[in-house]
């Protein structure tokens, strides 16, 4: 590492070394503090995407006013900054979630991005007519589109395991569904809409022992829970910065080294070669064989931050505050006549679905935003999961580590004028 | 109460979501059109019959969706029903207008009548196709042009 970066690195290993009190955490995160419509904003959209906190905006900034520059190609000291902060980057992402190698961090837009990456490169070299692809009945649209595109132009089958009444994984269903030409299991770690989180590494284990690799979709568990690749033993796994208190447009593939390997790169361009002619070229070896062109560099270190902050406030903290926070919003919520909650797992992160007898979700959406609450109504871009339920759509309040009780109480306050208006 | 929130949910438009009025299947039908705003899930069918003189004799609808879709739909049936058709069209580009803004019914010409109470959702980006739908689906059913019959 150069010295002159060394204050954009030291300053990461301060707050990674440092803790943060989680109940000041709050404070770290600018745009709590505003009001919508007249009223204290509570913020209950984070599994859409979470709020940024200052450290990820600053280092955001700082790359921006001191060395914004190109990445692996500059000779210039603010391109070799660029690239070590990138790189470093992808080394914090690395630990983040235990990967072996930062080879096998792969920088993508985003978790659908990541997805699309394993379909097309994977996907199109490793399944064929007649093969089977296994995904979940609670999978958001974008670990099945690309599956279903897929299917359509090999000719092959795309199978759902089904999920119970109260929103868990059939384990039994599962089982039986693997075949011999089972060719991938696409499974999310943590449902989007029900909260439920899924026994990834169980699956994995299950598949293995039928040779066939997994992706598990992350969106929805780095800023709940320690992820540990490893431990999970499985193939991909994809996740967003976004949804973790990072920028937009950035998120990561992880892939095991020894498939990574074997893929052929999707999209050509700089960055991924070693060497082009007219006749040949000759890949650049992992993690940029599949990052061709100039990467969004300023989102993968927003992104870096992100994770850092999350291991300075500590999982554990976080994991506490969170389940605290669902009880008492499930508690709450039940006290309301007529509602019902969507998702009712043994096993869930901080996110509460639920519908009201004779009140659509957007007309709820819509008092609430103008009581000041953000919650998200509609299907989650989980359509097949709605149809499953016999719902069109739900409202889901989802909960970060920032929120507090009294948030919850303004969402139920404002359910409660919701009811009375509509009564 | 919340200013934009009284002004968006009035008792006219609440009293139409929980009793729709026209809430019902023609037929047959000249024209029946199906609207489906696939984002939120809100989908209606609307049902249209006119006499010899393109006037609207009957217009019912079907579906389900938000408060403001539904309220939409049903005061929509109970406004169109004895006008001529080139006036439905009229009322569809002035509800359009008015619904994102572009025509204050309060001050511009226009004969929107107590549909005027669509104008709160110029507020709410999101739920203007809400208020809309209905609209759009009989527009495209008289854009058809051709008679459905329902068998
Ligand atoms: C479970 C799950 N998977 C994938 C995605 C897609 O993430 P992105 O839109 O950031 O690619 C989301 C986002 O809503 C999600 O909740």
């Amino acid at each position: 590492m150069a010295d002159s970066s060394v204050s954009i690195k030291s300053s990461a290993a301060l707050e990674a070394a440092g803790t943060i009190d989680i109940e000041r955490c709050r404070d770290d995160f600018p745009v709590l503090r505003r009001e919508v419509h007249g009223k204290p904003l509570a913020f209950l959209d984070n599994a859409a995407s979470s709020q940024m906190p200052e450290p990820v905006m600053r280092a955001y900034t700082e790359y921006h006013s001191r060395y914004h520059a190109n990445v692996h190609r500059g000779v210039h000291l603010l391109s070799q900054e660029a690239t070590e902060a990138m790189e470093g980057a992808r080394e914090t992402l690395r630990g983040l979630i235990n990967a072996r190698s930062s080879k096998e961090v792969i920088f993508t837009s985003g978790a659908t991005d990541a997805i699309n990456l394993v379909m097309q490169s994977w996907g199109r070299t490793n399944v064929g007519e007649g093969d089977e692809i296994l995904i979940s009945t609670m999978e958001h649209h974008s670990n099945i589109v690309p599956w279903r595109m897929l299917c359509d132009e090999k000719g092959a089958v795309l199978k759902v395991i089904p999920v119970s009444d109260d929103g868990v994984l059939d384990m039994k269903a599962f089982a039986d569904m693997l075949t011999d030409r089972t060719r991938l299991v696409g499974i999310v770690h943590v449902s989007n809409t029900l909260g439920t989180i899924n026994p990834v590494a169980e699956i994995t284990r299950i598949a293995h022992q039928h040779g066939v690799p997994v992706l598990v979709d992350g969106a929805q568990a780095v800023s709940h829970m320690k992820v540990d690749v490893q431990q999970i033993d499985c193939d991909f796994f994809v996740t967003s910065g976004h949804k973790m208190y990072g920028p937009t447009g950035i998120g990561i593939l992880y892939g095991k080294q020894e498939l990574l390997e074997k893929m052929p790169p999707w999209r050509g361009g700089g960055d991924m070669i070693l060497s082009v002619s007219f006749d040949e070229v000759l890949y650049n070896e992992l993690p940029y064989k599949f990052e061709a062109g100039t990467p969004n560099i300023s989102g993968a270190i927003g992104m870096g931050k992100a994770a850092e902050y999350i291991m300075s406030v500590g999982y554990n903290a976080i994991h506490k505050k969170e389940q605290e926070l669902l009880r008492y919003a499930t508690e709450q919520l039940q006290t309301i006549e007529g509602l019902r909650i969507i998702g009712t797992a043994p096993e869930k992160s901080s996110v509460v679905s639920f519908v009201i007898d004779g009140v659509h979700p957007h007309d709820i959406g819509t008092v609430l935003d103008l009581e000041g609450v953000a919650v998200r109504t509609g299907h989650h871009c989980t359509q097949p999961l709605m149809d499953r339920l016999g719902i069109v759509a739900t409202t889901r309040a989802s909960m970060a580590m920032y929120n507090r009780r009294e948030e919850i109480d303004q969402l139920v306050a404002g359910l409660r004028k919701t009811i009375e208006m509509f009564r | 109460m919340n200013d934009k929130l009284s002004q968006l949910y009035q008792q006219v438009l609440l009293d139409h979501n929980k009793t729709p009025r026209n809430y019902r299947v023609l037929d047959p039908a000249d024209f029946e059109a199906l609207g489906h705003n696939p984002l939120c899930g809100d989908k209606y069918k609307i049902f249209m019959n006119i006499d010899e003189n393109n006037i609207v004799t009957d217009v019912t609808f079907i579906g389900d969706g938000c408060a403001i879709s539904k309220a939409s739909a049903s005061m929509m049936t109970t406004f169109v029903k004895g006008k001529h058709i080139d006036e439905i069209e009229k009322l569809f580009h002035q509800f359009h207008d008015m619904a994102q803004g572009k025509l204050d019914p309060e001050n511009d010409p226009n004969d929107l009548g107590r549909l005027k109470i669509f104008y709160g959702v110029r507020n709410l980006p999101a739920r203007v196709k809400c208020a809309t739908l209905c609209w759009h689906t009989l527009h495209a059913a008289l854009k058809g042009k051709e008679k459905v019959t329902t068998e």
